[in-house]
């Protein structure tokens, strides 16, 4: 467990973290994100004393570490950086073992740990083990660098924008092998990073930071649902909830103005409403607006009398949703009850909208 | 012909000349030792104590600008004359390039390799001797190699205080007026800079590590 207490850092007159507290768990894969300058690189070093902070304490494990050894310290905590972090007068098998070296392990033991974690990142010791980084891709340095930092087995991880100078194919197919690590190894691990897609991608927790301050510490889940404010709104992106349609709810995408009529209307004014508005169905609502039913161009066709009133013919069992209704469910109503429309109402049954086919066609059209 | 008899005045110097030039190897050699003995823990400590850093570069560059017969001249009356005078003036002279050099071929190392030595828990002895070392030595051998050539071209100032080298057949060439006996000195002087310019510049090479070529 890590603990920020109070932690604050000034460069001169400049404060650059004012007042951090914030606590992560073990087992916790915790993002800190947030525009240049907001601190999170500061907050990240601060954990292995690279940077000491002005005032307040951190905590591992309920040890202040500004008291502990601070090369003991840095040698139990993986530390990766951007691929120029690995040594270009190593090898990888050197590189890797740099810790455990440190710490004297003996040298079968080195060995065998360097083959063990070559494995693990998927690149065959044999073939890699004595290459140089110059002799590696982008993507295999990162791994190397992961690798190195799981050397000696630290409880915590942390890793500071370790994917942001890769091409995005790899950085991609990284992300997911550094998630499927971590659900592997549970680790404590503090992530930087300045894009928030990664953040969604690997959070349990993410950490949203600006001039020096914590906005919102929560799960993804909780941020995307209700950011705490314009800030995070716009870090998220509007665009944010097409992506995540668990987190899009009906209210979200919904027609607003769907074409709705009183009961008294006669079938033929109805048909002429339909064909204004090129819909082939039509919401009853009374004065108040609560809905009442659905009359559509086939019910209307099978009656001669055109001067019959909707209130006559509509059918008022329909399923509805509420606004709140997250769209996946309204997917599943509308395949499994085999109907194209949805009328949205709220808890007093007040027409609020209503979702079509063509709507969701849209949405997933990325409209 | 002009070239024959010159050739032909150099072969008969021959024996002259190979032990005038074992003299000239073993006088810039002794200086380019202490030199380095010197200029690269200099240049170390340069690194711990920047404050000091700006300092040092200064007075290095200053005796390089001390006229060489002049310097020469100041330490006959300390260390009296013979090699011990030249050494310390040849010396002296090779000082900058190597501490030069190894100065900035230690800070010159990127941040971010640094900080993750740092990050991993080295200590700054471990991070001086297993990165910040390594990544320098070619930067602080080129300073080495420029500073041995100059130290084969100073040391015929040796001969002024009968240190013996091949300056003594330059000088006693201008004395007698004599070009062949001027060019008896200076022709092995060059190639002896050339060649151990060639050597050294094959040892950077050599020491260059693998990853950083």
């Amino acid at each position: 467990m890590i603990r920020f207490e109070n932690v604050t850092k000034k460069y001169g007159d400049t404060e650059i973290i004012k007042g951090i507290s914030l606590e992560i768990k073990d087992s916790e894969f915790v993002v800190l994100i947030g525009p240049s300058g907001c601190g999170k690189t500061t907050c990240l070093k601060m954990i292995n004393r690279l940077i000491e902070p002005t005032s307040g304490r951190i905590y591992i494990n309920d040890k202040d570490i500004s008291e502990m050894d601070v090369i003991e310290l840095r040698r139990n905590i993986g530390y990766v950086i951007q691929q120029i972090g690995l040594f270009p007068h190593m090898t990888v098998r050197q590189n890797i073992e740099l810790v455990p070296l440190l710490k004297k392990w003996p040298r079968e033991k080195r060995a065998e740990r360097v083959k063990e974690l070559l494995d693990l990142v998927g690149m065959p010791p044999e073939k890699f083990m004595d290459r140089y980084p110059t002799e590696l891709s982008g993507g295999q340095k990162q791994r190397i660098g992961v690798a190195r930092a799981l050397a000696a087995d630290p409880d915590i991880i942390l890793m500071d924008e370790p994917f942001s100078a890769i091409d995005p194919i790899a950085r991609t197919q990284l992300q997911d092998e550094l998630y499927e690590l971590q659900q592997k190894l549970h680790k404590t691990i503090v992530f930087v990073t300045h894009d928030i897609d990664e953040a969604l991608k690997l959070a349990d927790r993410i950490c949203i930071m600006k001039e020096g301050t914590v906005v919102q510490f929560d799960t993804p889940e909780a941020i995307l649902r209700n950011p705490a404010d314009d800030f995070v709104e716009n870090l998220i992106g509007k665009k944010r909830i097409w992506k995540q349609p668990e987190y899009v709810t009906a209210g979200d995408i919904m027609i607003t103005n769907p074409v709705k009529a009183l009961p008294s209307r006669t079938l033929a004014q109805a048909v002429e409403i339909m064909s204004e508005s090129g819909v082939d169905s039509i919401l009853v609502v009374d004065k108040e607006n609560r809905l009442l039913g659905i009359v559509t161009a086939e019910d209307i066709r099978s009656h001669r009398d055109k001067a019959k009133k909707l209130e006559e013919i509509y059918t008022s069992n329909v399923f509805t949703v509420k606004p709140d209704v997250s769209i996946l469910n309204v997917l599943r109503l509308m395949s499994q009850k085999n109907i194209g429309y949805v009328p949205v109402v709220d808890e007093n049954n007040v027409l609020k909208g209503l979702i079509t086919r063509s709507t969701l066609v849209n949405l997933l059209g990325g409209n | 012909m002009p070239v024959a008899e010159y050739i032909n005045f150099m072969l008969e110097r021959m024996d002259d000349i190979i032990v005038l030039t074992g003299q000239h190897i073993q006088l810039s050699f002794i200086a380019i030792v202490v030199a380095i003995a010197i200029g690269v823990p200099l240049g170390i400590l340069m690194t711990r104590f920047p404050s000091i850093s700006s300092f040092i570069l200064g007075l290095a560059n200053a005796v390089q600008a001390i006229p060489s017969l002049a310097f020469l001249g100041f330490l006959v009356p300390i260390f009296g004359i013979g090699s011990t005078p030249s050494i310390v003036m040849v010396s002296a002279y090779a000082l900058l390039p190597i501490v030069k050099n190894t100065y900035t071929g230690l800070t010159g190392i990127d941040k971010a390799i640094v900080e993750a030595g740092l990050g991993m828990g080295m200590t700054e002895q471990q991070l001086m001797t297993m990165v910040r070392i390594p990544m320098a030595l070619p930067v602080i051998m080129a300073g080495v190699r420029i500073a041995v050539v100059m130290a084969v071209g100073f040391t015929t100032l040796a001969a002024l205080i009968g240190a013996g080298g091949l300056g003594q057949l330059i000088y006693r060439g201008i004395s007698m007026v004599n070009n062949r006996m001027i060019v008896a000195g200076a022709v092995p002087a060059m190639i002896l800079a050339l060649a151990i310019d060639k050597i050294f510049s094959f040892l950077e090479k050599a020491v260059t590590p693998r990853g950083i070529r």
